[in-house]
């Protein structure tokens, strides 16, 4: 009788998971969560679990419980993969991403294989932050969504806003050596010398992906160059350490980043004194002066204990939302149909685009400055007493650039 | 270019003494007891949480001293429960137990703590710049970080060369028998030896988590360099290591200043032959290997002189 009782206990529970499974939405959320890359993604993962949780207080997407599946792959592709074919097997049809391209394209090409190898079994992979261009140019796919601008989009942006600071006359690029940060620096070699010929680019620095626990040598090389400005794609512990190190050594350059905002990054440039000389590029900030935005960072805030780093984040959910309702259907190829050309209200204000022909979505673009805050803007980072600034924003149109994709459609 | 030799010598003696501040437990227990302690890159990622964590409770100054004693106390536990009863069954097995050990302890601090970096910041009296050298500041931290290897170092040698202490400890290795009849607690000793080894390097953590980051990742990314440096120095020898520790932190930082490749000095190659996967190497610089040149050396010495640079047997 006992063992019964006990088989009971064990088993009862098992059959109502499976028949619950049945209604819940399940996204694989794959990224690092252990590792040099592990607090980049447990941010994510407490992002996307919030955003989880506010679908599904207002009923979930088309009645479905929607839940977060956190797979760590420890920023490596091949585990990915693995970790992507177990998500598969429990039924996900849904994966999301972000950190690291490299990482990227490995998901991006096994979402297509197995796509073409299973049909009624389809998988879409969208993709929160990895930016590497060639994913919805030469390399694009029809199951992948990118929500993040790629890096093009924003190299464009950034060296638009250093074309007209003629202060700018010596750059330092640094970056990190794998697919993401060699764009980032032929991005940045191209663009700035068909906008501003005359600026030199006096170093162009690769180093080891979230290897590396002492910049100061790098920072050493930097100052010996006398650059007044230093462009980095880095991220995570690579851009907070980077920061740290030109910190204790006094380094005083410009920096223009895409990633300063990071864990690490705000405190790091409090340390610098650097008030507002270190500049980002993102979608949408916390001080971005947008009612709904700030309501919902005010409230993030509350739950988490973190500042919104991914406002493309919330894009992303809410558009799933929009599609699914859209297509009337959870079936992923409903939804990635109903996502091309979708127009959408993004977080920070203005009209997104998720556009047909590569899947990249593109929006409204700021560049935003670290330092002393105005009395406008009550949001700091890291309990620094600093916080992000406007200083120049980008418009749809103008944060267009073209691809070369040829979208193979099922 | 002058600037940034003496920049990046400085760089390389402040590397390499942290270096040493590490390997100096690791040391003393391979060469004192003839274990290769796999786990010692996670005594000192103990050693920085915990330095951390006691911060936090009562500032940095008793964190200095009791983090390391809580770690030296856990690792002579784990000679005396783990450790001493593996070791008549030879090295393989005293290798695979600190080799589980180091996961165990991953596993646990990241449970404990998470897998984000912890906010360790360096102490408040030590947080300015000590000496600027061409417009680059030093800071006072680091200069302590250099200070508190190089009392290790002169600390460790005495106490081994010059005491009593060393004696018998070095005695009870070679001659545990003879020295258990002399009256001396081999057992004990050897328990001793191996926790001072790990609140070494505990104290490491301690000091070097503000400087580079506190997180459960660290002694993976800290652990292997640890084995070039005592190979590299002689496996067993305390000055080999701190040689070794010097020469790997000035390599290290040097190559990363060098902006040589093959391109570089033999001039590019014909672009009529198109992208391949040569021209990755031909245009490949020495700053962009500098993580793995530390990692050659050590293949190098073990070719040349496979007892390393001070070492006295070939293991």
């Amino acid at each position: 009788m006992r063992k019964l009782t006990l088989a009971i206990a064990v088993i009862a529970p098992m059959l109502g998971h499976a028949a619950s499974a049945e209604d819940t939405l399940k996204i694989g959320y794959i990224d690092p969560l252990s590792g040099g890359g592990a607090s980049v993604g447990e941010g994510g993962l407490k992002t996307f679990q919030y955003l989880a949780d506010e679908l599904n207080a207002k009923g979930g997407i088309l009645g479905h419980k929607v839940e977060i599946v956190p797979l760590d792959n420890k920023t490596n592709p091949q585990e990915s993969l693995v970790q992507a074919q177990k998500a598969i097997d429990a039924g996900v049809h849904y994966i999301t991403q972000g950190n690291g391209s490299s990482v990227g394209a490995a998901l991006l090409d096994f979402v297509t294989k197995n796509n073409t190898r299973n049909p009624g079994k389809e998988v879409l992979y969208f993709n929160y932050a990895a930016v590497d261009p060639s994913l919805t140019n030469e390399k694009c796919s029809y199951w992948h969504f990118r929500w993040d601008a790629s890096s093009d989009i924003k190299m464009e942006a950034l060296t638009n806003y250093m074309k007209d600071t003629p202060s700018i006359k010596k750059v330092y690029l640094i970056n990190q050596d794998y697919s993401f940060g060699q764009s980032v620096r032929t991005d940045a070699r191209k663009m700035l010398g068909a906008k501003r010929p005359d600026i030199q680019i006096v170093g162009d620095e690769l180093h080891p992906l979230l290897k590396v626990t002492d910049f100061s040598p790098y920072i050493a090389k930097i100052k010996a160059s006398g650059a007044d400005s230093v462009v980095t794609g880095n991220w995570g512990q690579d851009i907070a350490l980077l920061l740290k190190a030109a910190a204790d050594a006094g380094l005083k350059v410009n920096w223009y980043t895409y990633y300063a905002g990071g864990a690490g990054g705000p405190t790091a440039i409090k340390q610098t004194g650097l008030d507002h000389q270190v500049f980002q590029i993102t979608e949408g900030f916390a001080n971005s002066g947008n009612q709904a935005a700030m309501d919902f960072e005010k409230a993030f805030r509350a739950k988490v204990n973190l500042s919104l780093w991914y406002p493309r984040a919330v894009n992303e959910m809410r558009m799933f939302k929009a599609a699914a309702e859209k297509a009337n259907s959870i079936d992923p190829v409903k939804v990635a149909a109903a996502l091309e050309d979708l127009k959408f209200e993004v977080l920070d204000g203005g009209q997104g685009l998720m556009r047909k022909d590569d899947h990249q979505f593109f929006q409204p673009i700021y560049i935003s400055s670290f330092g002393k805050l105005a009395a406008n803007e009550p949001f700091d980072e890291e309990n620094t007493g600093w916080g992000w600034h406007l200083v120049s924003k980008v418009d749809t149109p103008q944060a267009m650039v073209s691809t070369t994709c040829k979208m193979v459609r099922p | 270019m002058l600037e940034l030799i003496v920049i990046s010598t400085l760089n390389g003696v402040l590397f390499g003494m942290l270096l040493f501040l590490l390997s100096s437990g690791l040391t003393v227990i391979f060469s004192m007891m003839g274990v290769l302690n796999f786990a010692h890159a996670s005594f000192y990622m103990l050693g920085a949480f915990f330095g951390f964590q006691l911060t936090k409770w009562i500032g940095f100054w008793p964190a200095l001293v009791l983090a390391p004693l809580l770690v030296g106390a856990i690792g002579m536990a784990v000679e005396r429960y783990g450790l001493r009863n593996t070791h008549k069954h030879g090295h393989v097995a005293e290798l695979l137990l600190t080799f589980g050990l180091a996961f165990a302890i991953e596993e646990i601090v990241s449970m404990i703590w998470g897998k984000s970096p912890v906010d360790y910041r360096v102490p408040t009296l030590l947080d300015f710049p000590a000496f600027t050298v061409f417009s680059t500041n030093y800071p006072a931290y680091k200069i302590f970080m250099l200070v508190v290897s190089v009392v290790i170092f002169i600390a460790l040698l005495v106490v081994l060369k010059r005491t009593r202490v060393g004696l018998i400890v070095q005695a009870a290795l070679t001659h545990p028998h003879m020295v258990g009849h002399l009256g001396h607690n081999v057992g004990r000793v050897f328990m001793v030896v191996f926790g001072v080894g790990s609140a070494l390097a505990g104290l490491a953590g301690v000091i070097a988590g503000p400087a580079l980051v506190t997180q459960s990742d660290m002694a993976a990314s800290l652990g292997p360099i640890l084995f070039v440096v005592i190979v590299f120095g002689g496996l067993g020898s305390l000055p080999g290591a701190f040689v070794a520790s010097l020469v790997i932190g000035l390599v290290q930082t040097f190559a990363v200043a060098l902006n040589g490749s093959l391109a570089s000095a033999f001039g590019p190659l014909d672009p009529s032959a198109g992208p391949s996967v040569l021209t990755d190497v031909w245009n490949v610089t020495i700053a962009q290997v500098a993580p793995i040149v530390p990692y050659l050396l050590l293949v190098v010495i073990l070719i040349v002189r496979p007892m390393g640079l001070m070492g006295t047997r070939e293991s």
